[in-house]
């Protein structure tokens, strides 16, 4: 499949790759560092993930094989428009299959299926700030990641705990990288922050919005914020999914007939479908 | 005559970077580049390819030495702005290479003004030599390279402490690459 030639490839000009390009190489340098980039004007608007996409345009090469996930799921309008996006203006190859992609494209999930090395995941990030509900003044949020001085995101979590008895971030449950970065996941649900540890594909973020960059090397602690006393449990529905049986995926509850029943279903349509076809 | 810079940019610079992505990612895995240029030496093939990858009129470039047709050939198709040692956000070095010390670390707020250093060697080995561990490594790798400073690993052990501020490094031999970003930990093999 070849790429549309109204576009250069990948739709982004080289100028402005090369600049991604120098923006990522510094943020795997330094693992959880949020790196400002010159964001551009993407034909989405924000809440598409043009960060994402963006990081995404500047790895994208013609051997590549683009997986594009919503909430787990391959058939969203939005996942369903980017991966267009790029058969159009790149000519790559998607897929829905986890193992068969080399670059996956995600908002607000991470696969089921184990990532491995040769795989890169985009995150496509709304707010790359952690501390920003707790100081919005971003020369202040920068002193705290350069000082290390995180006390304040601990002070909150600690008021959660005495107030709820538990931390009660079910999403976008900030992580330690490295041991020196705080760092936002993403609105993942806090039941993948584990698949982020040591995780041995390469994982990139991009906030298009808030023009930064940020990343986690293969093979790289990312330890969610917890305490002794109180150890970082991720939750999960304590259900089984309807379809095929999962009791260690994800799952979404959906309601499924007019009476409002309810059943549990897995987030990753993927692993779902793999689960249902017969083993080879 | 002014010799080309790549034949096909578009495919050959997202080759190129991907590479030096995985090299980043991984540090001390060896790239070989595919890439066909014909650039005046002393310029080797993957020092070339990473300059036409990442140096452009948006970046600043110091040259050692600043010599002659390489000098030109750089300056002719990445169209750098120059500058100073400690002020380059690209250092290219084609001899001995400066001590890490004189090059621009950037600062505790933004590490990631810290330059690189891309750096011209004799060979890249993977496999034997330096023991390498950190972010990118699952146990250890092991690099040997031949054509640093005799001071080397002072120098890489030296930056360690002011953590993030520092400077990355990629190696180019022929057309091969590796690199070292700042995290990574390097004992004597
Ligand atoms: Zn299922």
């Amino acid at each position: 499949m070849s790429h549309d030639p109204g576009y250069n490839f990948a739709y982004l000009d080289e100028g402005t790759k090369r600049m991604i390009r120098r923006t990522l190489l510094k943020a795997v340098a330094i693992p959880g560092h949020q790196v400002p980039f010159g964001a551009r004007e993407m034909p989405l608007p924000y809440g598409w993930g043009t960060g994402g996409i963006q990081v995404t345009a500047s790895i994208l090469g013609r051997d590549d094989t683009l997986k594009v996930i919503d909430q787990g799921a391959d058939d969203t309008t939005n996942a369903v428009s980017i991966r267009r996006f790029f058969a159009r203006v790149a000519g790559v190859r998607t897929t829905t299959r986890t193992a068969e992609a080399t670059v996956i494209q995600t908002r607000h999930r991470i696969p089921e299926a184990p990532l491995r090395e040769g795989q890169v995941i985009v995150y496509q990030v709304p707010m790359p700030e952690p501390l920003f509900r707790l100081e919005p003044r971003l020369a202040e949020t920068r002193r705290m990641h350069a000082l290390a001085d995180y006390g304040l995101m601990h002070v909150k979590l600690y008021e959660d705990i005495a107030r709820h008895g538990h931390v009660s971030t079910a999403y976008n449950y900030p992580v330690m990288v490295g041991g020196r970065y705080l760092m936002s996941p993403s609105p993942i649900p806090a039941f993948d922050n584990p698949k982020m540890d040591h995780m041995p594909a390469l994982q990139l973020f991009g906030a298009g919005r808030e023009k930064k960059i940020y990343a986690v090397p293969p093979y790289t602690s990312v330890r969610s914020l917890d305490f002794e006393d109180h150890p970082f449990r991720p939750h999960r529905a304590d259900g089984t999914c309807a379809f095929c049986g999962a009791r260690d995926s994800y799952l979404d509850e959906v309601v499924c007939d007019d009476q409002g029943s309810r059943m549990f279903i897995c987030s990753d349509t993927d692993y779902c479908e793999s689960r249902w076809e017969p083993e080879q | 005559m002014m010799r080309p810079g790549f034949h096909d940019p578009v495919p050959e610079a997202q080759g190129c970077f991907r590479a030096m992505l995985d090299a980043m990612s991984r540090p001390g895995r060896v790239h070989t580049l595919d890439v066909a240029l014909d650039a005046p030496p002393p310029l080797a093939p993957a020092t070339a390819a990473v300059l036409l990858t990442l140096a452009d009129a948006e970046t600043s470039l110091h040259l050692m030495p600043d010599g002659a047709a390489a000098g030109d050939w750089v300056r002719f198709h990445c169209g750098s702005a120059p500058a100073s040692l400690p002020e380059a956000s690209f250092v290219l070095s084609l001899g001995i290479h400066p001590p890490l010390s004189a090059l621009r670390q950037g600062s505790e707020e933004a590490p990631e003004q810290g330059a690189t250093l891309i750096c011209q060697v004799r060979s890249l080995t993977e496999g034997e030599g330096w023991r390498l561990a950190g972010p990118g490594i699952r146990d250890f790798h092991h690099l040997r390279v031949e054509g640093l400073a005799a001071d080397f690993l002072q120098q890489w052990a030296a930056q360690r402490p002011a953590f993030p501020r520092g400077v990355d490094i990629i190696l180019c031999a022929g057309r091969q690459l590796a690199a070292l970003p700042r995290t990574v930990t390097i004992e004597e093999g």
